[in-house]
Protein backbone atom coordinates (compact mmCIF):
# COMPACT_ATOMS: atom_id res chain seq x y z
CA UNK A 1 0.00 0.00 0.00
CA UNK A 2 1.28 3.32 -0.64
CA UNK A 3 1.67 5.53 2.52
CA UNK A 4 -0.89 8.48 2.31
CA UNK A 5 1.50 10.51 4.08
CA UNK A 6 2.60 11.19 0.49
CA UNK A 7 -0.08 13.15 -0.15
CA UNK A 8 0.82 16.92 -0.40
CA UNK A 9 4.66 15.21 -2.25
CA UNK A 10 5.39 18.17 -4.72
CA UNK A 11 7.69 17.12 -7.21
CA UNK A 12 10.95 19.49 -8.02
CA UNK A 13 10.38 22.25 -9.97
CA UNK A 14 10.49 22.10 -13.36
CA UNK A 15 10.60 24.17 -16.53
CA UNK A 16 10.77 23.41 -20.58
CA UNK A 17 10.75 25.18 -23.41
CA UNK A 18 8.15 24.25 -26.06
CA UNK A 19 9.70 23.50 -29.22
CA UNK A 20 8.06 23.03 -33.26
CA UNK A 21 9.70 19.85 -33.91
CA UNK A 22 8.16 18.14 -31.27
CA UNK A 23 5.11 19.85 -31.43
CA UNK A 24 5.04 18.43 -35.24
CA UNK A 25 6.03 15.09 -34.31
CA UNK A 26 2.93 14.79 -31.86
CA UNK A 27 0.79 15.98 -35.05
CA UNK A 28 2.50 13.14 -37.01
CA UNK A 29 1.80 10.41 -33.79
CA UNK A 30 -1.99 11.20 -33.31
CA UNK A 31 -2.45 11.89 -37.07
CA UNK A 32 -3.24 15.55 -36.85
CA UNK A 33 -4.24 16.75 -40.33
CA UNK A 34 -5.32 20.04 -39.69
CA UNK A 35 -2.37 22.80 -40.75
CA UNK A 36 -2.41 25.01 -37.92
CA UNK A 37 -0.63 22.30 -35.68
CA UNK A 38 1.75 21.97 -37.75
CA UNK A 39 2.36 24.59 -40.30
CA UNK A 40 3.77 27.98 -39.00
CA UNK A 41 2.50 29.97 -41.89
CA UNK A 42 -1.24 28.56 -41.25
CA UNK A 43 -0.93 29.17 -37.83
CA UNK A 44 -0.24 32.64 -37.79
CA UNK A 45 -3.25 33.13 -40.51
CA UNK A 46 -5.78 31.21 -37.50
CA UNK A 47 -4.27 34.30 -35.62
CA UNK A 48 -1.59 32.22 -33.75
CA UNK A 49 1.80 33.95 -33.13
CA UNK A 50 3.11 30.08 -33.94
CA UNK A 51 2.38 26.67 -33.63
CA UNK A 52 -0.45 26.11 -30.61
CA UNK A 53 0.44 23.37 -28.07
CA UNK A 54 -2.65 21.01 -28.37
CA UNK A 55 -4.84 19.96 -25.70
CA UNK A 56 -3.47 17.13 -24.58
CA UNK A 57 0.60 17.78 -25.16
CA UNK A 58 0.86 19.57 -21.69
CA UNK A 59 0.73 16.31 -20.13
CA UNK A 60 3.55 15.30 -22.58
CA UNK A 61 5.60 18.18 -21.78
CA UNK A 62 5.75 17.28 -17.81
CA UNK A 63 7.25 13.85 -19.18
CA UNK A 64 10.20 16.38 -19.91
CA UNK A 65 11.46 15.79 -16.63
CA UNK A 66 14.79 14.67 -15.98
CA UNK A 67 13.21 11.70 -14.18
CA UNK A 68 9.58 11.46 -15.50
CA UNK A 69 9.06 8.31 -13.14
CA UNK A 70 11.29 9.54 -10.29
CA UNK A 71 8.45 10.48 -8.01
CA UNK A 72 6.61 6.94 -8.44
CA UNK A 73 10.16 5.83 -6.88
CA UNK A 74 9.71 8.64 -3.68
CA UNK A 75 6.43 6.79 -3.76
CA UNK A 76 7.09 3.51 -3.50
CA UNK A 77 4.86 2.92 -6.65
CA UNK A 78 5.86 -0.13 -9.29
CA UNK A 79 6.02 1.14 -12.65
CA UNK A 80 4.71 -2.40 -14.37
CA UNK A 81 1.60 -1.51 -12.15
CA UNK A 82 0.73 1.46 -12.92
CA UNK A 83 -2.03 2.83 -15.12
CA UNK A 84 -3.59 5.88 -16.20
CA UNK A 85 -7.01 5.96 -14.77
CA UNK A 86 -8.58 9.46 -15.34
CA UNK A 87 -7.00 12.95 -16.69
CA UNK A 88 -8.75 16.49 -16.49
CA UNK A 89 -7.50 19.72 -18.00
CA UNK A 90 -8.85 22.92 -17.53
CA UNK A 91 -7.32 25.49 -20.08
CA UNK A 92 -6.78 29.13 -19.20
CA UNK A 93 -5.02 30.33 -22.57
CA UNK A 94 -3.09 29.09 -24.75
CA UNK A 95 0.77 28.40 -25.18
CA UNK A 96 2.83 28.28 -28.34
CA UNK A 97 6.35 27.03 -29.61
CA UNK A 98 8.85 28.53 -28.34
CA UNK A 99 7.13 29.56 -24.56
CA UNK A 100 8.90 28.11 -21.49
CA UNK A 101 6.52 26.50 -19.29
CA UNK A 102 7.17 26.31 -15.65
CA UNK A 103 5.22 22.98 -14.54
CA UNK A 104 4.51 22.89 -10.43
CA UNK A 105 2.74 19.30 -9.63
CA UNK A 106 1.67 17.54 -6.07
CA UNK A 107 0.24 14.84 -4.95
CA UNK A 108 -3.22 15.89 -3.45
CA UNK A 109 -4.99 11.92 -2.72
CA UNK A 110 -4.39 8.66 -2.46
CA UNK A 111 -7.10 6.44 -2.17
CA UNK A 112 -8.33 2.43 -2.53
CA UNK A 113 -10.80 0.44 -3.95
CA UNK A 114 -12.05 -2.88 -3.51
CA UNK A 115 -10.33 -3.77 -0.52
CA UNK A 116 -6.84 -2.72 -1.74
CA UNK A 117 -6.68 -4.54 -4.91
CA UNK A 118 -6.61 -0.88 -7.15
CA UNK A 119 -4.75 1.75 -5.71
CA UNK A 120 -5.54 5.35 -6.95
CA UNK A 121 -2.62 8.26 -6.83
CA UNK A 122 -3.91 11.92 -7.75
CA UNK A 123 -1.35 14.55 -8.90
CA UNK A 124 -2.17 18.21 -9.71
CA UNK A 125 0.10 19.99 -12.13
CA UNK A 126 0.15 23.96 -12.57
CA UNK A 127 1.48 25.19 -16.07
CA UNK A 128 2.35 28.88 -16.22
CA UNK A 129 4.03 30.69 -19.00
CA UNK A 130 7.82 32.81 -19.26
CA UNK A 131 5.29 35.72 -18.51
CA UNK A 132 3.97 34.04 -14.80
CA UNK A 133 0.14 33.81 -16.77
CA UNK A 134 -1.41 30.61 -15.81
CA UNK A 135 -1.64 28.35 -19.21
CA UNK A 136 -3.54 25.28 -17.93
CA UNK A 137 -4.26 23.16 -14.69
CA UNK A 138 -4.71 19.20 -15.42
CA UNK A 139 -5.29 16.17 -13.00
CA UNK A 140 -3.75 13.29 -13.59
CA UNK A 141 -4.81 9.98 -11.93
CA UNK A 142 -3.20 6.72 -11.68
CA UNK A 143 -4.80 3.58 -11.20
CA UNK A 144 -1.94 1.06 -9.57
CA UNK A 145 -3.15 -2.66 -9.82
CA UNK A 146 -2.45 -5.17 -7.10
CA UNK A 147 -3.88 -8.11 -8.32
CA UNK B 1 -17.29 6.68 -42.91
CA UNK B 2 -17.75 9.82 -44.46
CA UNK B 3 -15.84 12.93 -43.03
CA UNK B 4 -18.09 15.82 -42.73
CA UNK B 5 -16.16 19.09 -44.37
CA UNK B 6 -17.43 21.50 -41.93
CA UNK B 7 -20.03 21.39 -38.85
CA UNK B 8 -21.13 24.54 -37.21
CA UNK B 9 -20.83 23.43 -33.21
CA UNK B 10 -22.26 27.26 -32.58
CA UNK B 11 -25.79 26.09 -33.70
CA UNK B 12 -25.59 22.79 -32.18
CA UNK B 13 -28.83 21.28 -30.26
CA UNK B 14 -28.75 19.63 -27.18
CA UNK B 15 -29.08 16.25 -27.97
CA UNK B 16 -27.49 16.76 -31.26
CA UNK B 17 -24.80 13.99 -32.46
CA UNK B 18 -20.91 15.52 -32.56
CA UNK B 19 -19.41 14.20 -36.10
CA UNK B 20 -17.68 10.72 -35.42
CA UNK B 21 -13.40 10.43 -35.73
CA UNK B 22 -12.86 6.91 -37.47
CA UNK B 23 -8.95 6.06 -36.56
CA UNK B 24 -7.02 3.58 -38.77
CA UNK B 25 -5.98 0.56 -36.85
CA UNK B 26 -3.55 1.07 -33.97
CA UNK B 27 -0.03 -0.86 -34.88
CA UNK B 28 3.55 -1.01 -33.01
CA UNK B 29 4.68 1.57 -35.36
CA UNK B 30 1.44 3.93 -33.79
CA UNK B 31 2.49 2.93 -30.43
CA UNK B 32 6.76 3.22 -30.89
CA UNK B 33 5.75 7.06 -32.92
CA UNK B 34 3.62 7.75 -29.81
CA UNK B 35 6.20 6.66 -27.11
CA UNK B 36 9.14 9.32 -28.97
CA UNK B 37 6.61 12.33 -29.79
CA UNK B 38 4.72 12.21 -26.53
CA UNK B 39 8.35 11.58 -24.28
CA UNK B 40 6.42 9.09 -22.37
CA UNK B 41 8.99 5.95 -22.49
CA UNK B 42 7.37 4.13 -20.72
CA UNK B 43 8.10 0.42 -21.52
CA UNK B 44 4.38 -0.94 -20.67
CA UNK B 45 3.33 0.59 -24.35
CA UNK B 46 6.08 -0.18 -26.77
CA UNK B 47 8.35 -3.10 -24.88
CA UNK B 48 6.68 -6.69 -25.25
CA UNK B 49 8.53 -8.55 -22.72
CA UNK B 50 8.21 -5.94 -20.32
CA UNK B 51 4.15 -5.68 -20.93
CA UNK B 52 4.20 -9.95 -20.82
CA UNK B 53 6.55 -9.61 -17.33
CA UNK B 54 3.52 -6.78 -15.97
CA UNK B 55 0.55 -9.61 -17.06
CA UNK B 56 -0.63 -7.82 -19.44
CA UNK B 57 0.16 -9.99 -22.40
CA UNK B 58 1.29 -7.69 -24.73
CA UNK B 59 1.24 -4.07 -25.26
CA UNK B 60 -1.03 -1.32 -24.55
CA UNK B 61 -2.11 2.46 -26.20
CA UNK B 62 -1.23 4.84 -24.14
CA UNK B 63 -4.63 6.13 -22.39
CA UNK B 64 -3.48 9.25 -23.83
CA UNK B 65 -3.17 8.64 -27.33
CA UNK B 66 -6.91 7.73 -27.25
CA UNK B 67 -7.11 11.23 -25.53
CA UNK B 68 -5.50 12.76 -28.32
CA UNK B 69 -7.54 11.04 -30.98
CA UNK B 70 -10.63 12.97 -28.90
CA UNK B 71 -8.92 16.28 -28.23
CA UNK B 72 -8.48 16.03 -32.58
CA UNK B 73 -12.66 15.12 -32.75
CA UNK B 74 -13.39 18.48 -30.97
CA UNK B 75 -10.61 20.57 -32.58
CA UNK B 76 -11.53 19.76 -35.89
CA UNK B 77 -14.52 22.13 -36.11
CA UNK B 78 -13.77 24.26 -32.46
CA UNK B 79 -10.85 26.64 -32.50
CA UNK B 80 -8.99 25.62 -29.46
CA UNK B 81 -9.51 29.18 -27.92
CA UNK B 82 -13.05 28.27 -26.96
CA UNK B 83 -12.26 24.74 -25.49
CA UNK B 84 -12.01 25.33 -21.96
CA UNK B 85 -11.81 22.33 -20.19
CA UNK B 86 -11.48 18.87 -20.94
CA UNK B 87 -11.68 15.53 -19.25
CA UNK B 88 -11.68 12.27 -19.61
CA UNK B 89 -11.62 8.22 -17.56
CA UNK B 90 -9.92 5.70 -19.15
CA UNK B 91 -12.03 2.49 -18.68
CA UNK B 92 -10.61 -0.24 -20.87
CA UNK B 93 -7.35 -1.28 -22.34
CA UNK B 94 -6.75 -0.37 -25.96
CA UNK B 95 -4.12 -2.95 -28.04
CA UNK B 96 -2.59 -3.64 -30.83
CA UNK B 97 -5.50 -4.13 -34.04
CA UNK B 98 -8.08 -1.57 -32.24
CA UNK B 99 -9.36 0.55 -34.78
CA UNK B 100 -10.93 3.37 -33.00
CA UNK B 101 -14.27 5.29 -33.74
CA UNK B 102 -14.71 9.01 -31.57
CA UNK B 103 -18.01 9.93 -31.17
CA UNK B 104 -19.81 12.88 -28.88
CA UNK B 105 -23.22 14.24 -28.37
CA UNK B 106 -24.15 17.80 -26.99
CA UNK B 107 -25.75 17.01 -23.78
CA UNK B 108 -26.02 20.68 -22.61
CA UNK B 109 -25.82 24.79 -22.90
CA UNK B 110 -24.48 26.24 -20.17
CA UNK B 111 -22.76 28.95 -18.55
CA UNK B 112 -19.46 28.33 -17.07
CA UNK B 113 -17.93 30.38 -13.90
CA UNK B 114 -17.26 33.99 -15.86
CA UNK B 115 -21.05 33.66 -17.01
CA UNK B 116 -19.90 32.71 -20.84
CA UNK B 117 -22.19 30.45 -22.95
CA UNK B 118 -21.05 27.03 -22.93
CA UNK B 119 -21.92 23.89 -24.97
CA UNK B 120 -21.21 20.73 -22.92
CA UNK B 121 -20.02 17.86 -24.99
CA UNK B 122 -20.17 14.00 -24.03
CA UNK B 123 -17.52 11.95 -25.85
CA UNK B 124 -16.54 8.43 -26.36
CA UNK B 125 -13.88 6.25 -27.62
CA UNK B 126 -14.81 2.61 -28.70
CA UNK B 127 -13.47 -0.39 -30.55
CA UNK B 128 -14.50 -2.37 -33.43
CA UNK B 129 -16.41 -4.05 -31.41
CA UNK B 130 -18.00 -1.65 -29.93
CA UNK B 131 -16.01 -1.69 -26.50
CA UNK B 132 -15.76 1.60 -24.73
CA UNK B 133 -12.06 2.85 -24.20
CA UNK B 134 -12.34 6.02 -22.92
CA UNK B 135 -15.79 8.54 -21.74
CA UNK B 136 -15.23 11.99 -21.63
CA UNK B 137 -16.45 15.32 -21.32
CA UNK B 138 -15.51 18.67 -23.13
CA UNK B 139 -16.77 22.35 -22.25
CA UNK B 140 -16.37 24.35 -25.11
CA UNK B 141 -17.10 28.56 -25.20
CA UNK B 142 -20.00 29.89 -27.43
CA UNK B 143 -19.39 33.07 -29.24
CA UNK B 144 -21.27 35.95 -28.06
Amino acid sequence: MIDHRHIGYVSPAFTTQVERGRLKFFAKAIGETDPVYTDPGAARAAGHPDLPVPPTFFFCLEMDRPEPYGWFDDLGIELPKVLHGAQDFRYHRLAYAGDELTFDSRVTDIYDKKGGLLEFVVQDNRISNQRGELVVEFIRTLAIRHG
Amino acid sequence: MAEPAAFDYTTAAVGSAWPALSLPPVTRLTLALYCGASGDHNPLHVDQDFAREAGLGDVIAHGMLVMGYMGRTVTRFVPQTALLAFNTRFQAMTRVGDQITCTGEVIAHETDANGRPCLRLALRATDQKGEVKTQGEALIALPG
